[in-house]
């Protein structure tokens, strides 16, 4: 039953595609239901996969599917690993896709390109699986690279928006930026191990000095930063918020940008080995989780906010990595595409209702109104903002606690990430959900706004599966760690004794229920709190400002001067320059630089003449 | 040495064909395509054939011919293929035909379809040459057709000036060749004492001194830096691209550029393997730089065949690349970097020229969103486009690894550099697609934009197809170049270059 593995990637593909041969046949809705529905049986091989290798002693199967690349004399073959890592990533993959493929139908209905939206969304599932799958880095980064295009095509989606497509072209950029590091990664790995399998790479680590490893490591956590949104390169997840909410769902939370995280944890077997590395690891997730939070409290559209807590999330669970709490950090993954993929569904509930408005500042009130879209949102609320018992609580517990064993200083840092996730939820929640309905005075005059409306069964069905597995999913943990840990490189955290657990647990709820009575208090029945929300947060830090003022601006005018000067005139010019010389030394000869092709190939003709005569002459 | 006639008619097809449209005045209008096509396609079919019947761990040189031309001048016909010359007989074969296609109906004239193939004759001959003096007299061909193609049919105001930079540039570049070919030949007559010959394999036994050996590399790779381009010496390029009509442009591009790089592959290796090694770390530099700036240039350019142009001069650094790290990875990549280049690079030129014909101009300014009108021409063109980012599952990005991986193996770090190219590449591209099919819809006063016809989706839909079966199934091309690419370098080991002179594996 595990070799049943290819057939998910067959499924995705198949879907992929059948809509881009007869898509525009199908149309609304059938090509949504064909592409649901190659994702729904993706998931189920993805069930029958898991429990074929619950049922394996050795866990760690290898199924080659053709020979792809010779680099030398060494074959890159296409070749999935299927172990516990690998399969947990499939059942959620496919799992979540497979709901937001469904809510999707219902979201992006009478869309002008709604079939093509299906094509990517497949298409994207496919990469996905292949990232995940793969049994090698470079396979991976096919699919790395995959899920990189269908986000550039999915934000870049209204891309007769301007700034939908400056956001998918930034998406784009940002992670090449990062894949750099995957390469970099892959050619010091090759070169020393002449290998790239991961289980070949776990074997030869200990080969490899400390320096090699520390380059490699760092160098993988580069290409995470970019495909992840971690510090240096974050800022490119927020811009992505142009595309489609399901997009933002699926791609920008729950999947894709978790991959950083697949990545880092897949490679534990180097990472144990470099203790400066995996302190950069831990700083870096500890830096973006505190960084992004402070953000996201000041961010006044839903979406932003949403996708800056996607930033400090990964940033919990790089921090996880760091740490050398692998489990954790796949369990805060996993836990974190039902509530974050829950919350943006519910946004994208929120925003279908009140036709495309996403600014707080004029939500309010929708309690009554959405009343599905409210209940599941709360649970999506509680479990991020780490209520006891929803999910959040339990994996980012699990992620301190790692966080704790490792290095006192970054608990910190995290439980003030963890106080802040619960205080800018909360606010959201209060803008959006309670008070006042602002909608109503917002469209006064404007246009006329169709009444706010609870959204279809096709959307409140995903909504109610992704609640439910957020409130309960905290309960996986124990079961996940066992399932997960032979994977892992063993790091030796220091156990704590059950009187400290206790206690991280108890500061853990303390923390979350802290943080959302806080912003309860201060935003209920208000709008703006300017002092609450300055400047410097809501522009980001002045993170993009810096990057483009240090790079992008002088880049762009180094680009001009380049084209429109220093190659016409500089390099040209000294060709002519040369030309002109040669010119005014054989003046005599100016009669033939007439600029006839003829005369040339006259000179041309004597000159072979005069050479071949030459030629015989020695010849002879 | 068996005598096949097939490689000997690959050469002539086309040439006859160019004769015959040359000197027959009735042949004009369609008929002419229909014949230039039709032996187009006949010469793509022969090729295939050679393809098919080439054995990858066979003899060295395939169908290999020998004819005396001119014995007193040591003029032979010395003609073979092996992995290498193969494929980019096989680009050529596949290239002309949609060059010849892809020009706008009125440029399809009697004259400047047998300009084409006998650019075809002229460039199969120089890859099918296992002979100095016979490729030299090939490469030089070249130039004719492609000037009067240029001047002829190009932009009517700056054309003939481009064309004539072109012609004059590349060769004076050739004049070094052909300096560089008589020494090598005569130093090889005096040291052996028999004939005076300029078969290849005959040379590459001739011994220099380290200067001699670095004068003639120097030569020789002049030559070749001209006609790829390498930085600095491109500057005709983008205007010769730029201001050639369509399959012009396609053919300089896609066919010529690689008469270089070929070149440096199978006459600098061979010939002179420890200069080569010594100016290594120069054409290393040469290399990186026209990466970066090719980059940066291309990034500036708001004319799309300029910026082709540009991007271009990066591609050939990484070709470049590739070649001078001599291992077996770099080599091999910087190969198929040369097929998949043409054949990307073949579909973008292609692709500007349908969208000037909507546009009026390949300017970026003045037409905007035409992804909505257009959507099978924005798809083409994100396609093509991404394979010469390098995205993996297209052609571009196997060759692009190879050619890194290669030069990691020779020279570590350094190679860092050269990957930024890759994150360049995405800039501009990406930014000219945004210009011109992204954003609210603008089009030059009272055109509208109509998408691909059917002619133009079929001209595109090969290239567009071997980009996604080289990238899934790369083996397809690098099992039959491989073998030979050890023979080359196995060559090097011959002449004494320790592996740790030429780089790791």
């Amino acid at each position: 039953m595990v070799y049943a593995a290819p057939w998910m990637l067959a499924c995705a593909l198949g879907g992929f595609v059948v809509l881009l041969a007869f898509g525009r046949r199908l149309g609304e809705p059938v090509a949504g239901w064909v592409a649901t529905a190659a994702i729904a049986a993706a998931f189920v091989v993805a069930v029958v996969t898991w429990i074929g290798l619950l049922g394996h002693n050795n866990r760690e199967i290898t199924e080659t599917l053709f020979g792809w690349l010779p680099i030398g004399s060494y074959q890159v073959k296409v070749a999935l690993l299927i172990d516990p890592l690998s399969v947990t990533m499939c059942l959620f993959v496919t799992g979540v896709s497979a709901l937001i493929h469904l809510y999707s139908v219902a979201y992006m209905h009478k869309e002008r390109d709604f079939t093509k939206f299906f094509v990517y969304l497949n298409f994207f599932v496919f990469s996905m699986l292949l990232l995940v799958l793969a049994d090698n880095l470079l396979v991976t980064f096919v699919g790395w690279e995959g899920v990189g295009v269908c986000s550039y095509w999915l934000v870049a989606f209204y891309f007769d928006r301007d700034s939908a497509a400056s956001a998918g072209k930034k998406a784009f950029i940002y992670n090449r930026v990062g894949d750099v590091g995957m390469l970099v990664a892959m050619f010091v790995l090759f070169t020393h191990l002449h290998t790239l399998t991961y289980l070949g790479i776990a074997t030869g680590a200990a080969t490899l000095t400390g320096t090699q490893v520390t380059l490699v490591v760092i160098a993988l956590l580069f290409a995470a930063a970019g495909k992840s949104a971690q510090i240096p390169l974050f800022n490119w997840l927020p811009d992505a918020m142009e595309g489609p909410t399901p997009v933002s769902a699926l791609i920008h939370a729950a999947t894709m940008v978790t991959a950083g995280v697949y990545l880092l944890c897949r490679m534990s077997h180097l990472l144990v080995l470099t203790s400066s590395g995996r302190a950069t690891i831990a700083v870096v997730g500890a830096a973006t989780a505190f960084v992004a939070a402070t953000i996201a409290t000041s961010q006044s559209d839903i979406k932003r906010v949403l996708a800056f807590s996607t930033v400090s999330q990964i940033g919990f669970m790089v921090l996880a990595v760091g740490s050398g709490a692998y489990a954790a950090a796949i369990f805060l993954m996993v836990a974190h595409a039902f509530f974050k993929g829950l919350l943006f569904l519910g946004a994208g509930s929120v925003i279908h209702g009140l036709d495309g408005e996403q600014e707080l500042s004029r939500m309010g009130g929708l309690r009554t109104v959405m009343a599905w879209t409210f209940a599941t949102f709360l649970v999506g609320w509680l479990a991020i903002a780490g209520v006891p018992p929803f999910s959040g609580f339990f994996s980012k517990g699990d992620v301190l606690k790692g966080a704790w064993a490792y290095s006192k200083p970054l608990w910190a840092i995290g439980l003030v990430a963890a106080l802040l996730t619960a205080y800018y939820m909360t606010r959201l929640f209060v803008l959006a959900f309670t008070g006042d309905p602002r909608f109503v005075r917002a469209a006064g005059g404007r246009r006329a706004l169709a009444p706010p409306h609870e959204s279809p069964w096709v959307m409140r069905l995903p909504l109610v599966v992704l609640a439910v597995c957020a409130a309960v999913a905290g309960a996986l943990g124990p079961a996940l760690d066992r399932f997960l840990s032979p994977v892992f490189a063993s790091t030796h955290l220091a156990p704590l004794s059950s009187a400290s657990d206790d206690t991280l647990i108890a500061i853990d709820g303390v923390v979350a229920v802290a943080g959302l009575a806080i912003a309860w208090w201060l935003w209920r029945g208000r709008v703006e709190r300017p002092a609450l929300t300055p400047r410097f947060l809501a522009n980001v830090w002045y993170w993009d400002d810096a990057y483009d003022a240090v790079l992008g601006r002088p880049a762009a005018r180094a680009a001009r001067a380049s084209a429109e000067m220093v190659d016409p005139l500089v390099i040209d010019g000294a060709v002519l320059g040369v030309a002109a010389v040669a010119r005014r030394g054989a003046r005599q000869l100016r009669g033939l630089q007439n600029g006839y092709v003829r005369s040339y190939a006259l000179l041309f003709a004597v000159g072979t003449a005069l050479l071949v005569a030459y030629l015989l002459a020695r010849t002879f | 040495m068996q005598s096949s006639a097939l490689l000997v008619t690959l050469v002539v097809l086309p040439a006859v064909g160019a004769a015959v449209l040359a000197l027959v005045p009735r042949l004009e209008g369609r008929v002419a395509t229909t014949l230039g096509a039709t032996i187009a396609v006949a010469e793509l079919v022969g090729a295939a054939l050679l393809a098919i019947g080439y054995h990858p761990n066979g003899a060295v040189y395939q169908d290999a011919s020998t004819q005396v031309l001119a014995a007193p001048f040591g003029l032979f016909w010395r003609a073979g293929v092996d992995g290498i010359s193969l494929l980019l007989i096989v680009l050529t074969a596949i290239v002309v035909p949609i060059a010849i296609l892809g020009a706008p109906a009125r440029h399809r004239t009697r004259a400047s379809i047998s300009w084409l193939l006998l650019l075809e004759a002229a460039t199969v001959g120089s890859f099918a040459s296992l002979d100095v003096l016979l490729f030299f007299l090939f490469f030089e061909l070249t130039l004719v057709p492609a000037y009067f193609s240029i001047a002829g049919w190009g932009d009517q105001r700056r054309g003939p000036a481009a064309a004539m930079k072109f012609f004059v540039y590349t060769l004076v570049g050739s004049a070094f060749l052909f300096v560089g070919i008589l020494v090598v030949a005569f130093l090889h007559q005096s040291q052996s004492g028999g004939a005076l010959t300029f078969s290849l394999t005959a040379l590459s036994s001739t011994h220099l001194s380290g200067t001699t050996g670095v004068l003639l590399v120097l030569a020789f790779t002049a030559a070749f830096a001209v006609k790829s381009p390498l930085f600095p010496f491109h500057t005709w390029s983008p205007d010769a691209y730029s201001e050639a009509p369509v399959s012009g442009s396609v053919v300089l591009a896609a066919l010529l550029a690689k008469l270089g790089t070929y070149g440096i592959v199978r006459f600098d290796i061979t010939l002179f393997p420890h200069a080569l090694v010594t100016v290594g770390p120069w054409l290393f530099a040469l290399a990186i730089a026209s990466i970066l700036y090719g980059a940066v240039v291309a990034g500036g350019s708001s004319d799309l065949k300029r910026l082709l142009a540009y991007s271009s001069l990066a591609q050939m650094g990484f070709i470049v690349l590739g070649i001078v790290s001599l291992n077996q990875a770099g080599v091999s990549g910087a190969v198929l970097l040369m097929f998949n280049h043409g054949v990307v690079t073949a579909a973008l030129f292609l692709l500007v020229g349908f969208l000037a014909k909507r546009t009026g101009s390949s300017l970026v300014t003045g037409v905007r969103g035409i992804q909505g009108p257009a959507p099978i021409l924005a798809a083409c063109f994100t396609v093509a486009m991404l394979a010469s980012i390098g995205l993996p599952g297209l052609n571009g990005f196997v060759s692009e690894f190879l050619v890194l991986i290669g030069f990691f193996g020779a020279e570590g770090w350094w190679a860092v550099i050269p990957t930024l190219g890759v994150v360049a590449a995405a800039i501009y591209l990406l930014w000219a697609y945004q210009q011109v099919f992204q954003g609210e819809l603008v089009t030059p006063a009272g055109t509208s934009i109509s998408d691909l016809d059917w002619r133009e989706r079929s001209l595109l839909a090969p290239l567009l197809a071997i980009m996604v079966v080289l990238g899934v199934y790369p083996k397809l091309v690098l099992d039959r170049i491989g073998p030979s690419v050890v023979h080359l370098l196995a060559h090097l080991h011959a002449v004494g270059l320790s592996s740790t002179a030429i780089g790791p594996r």
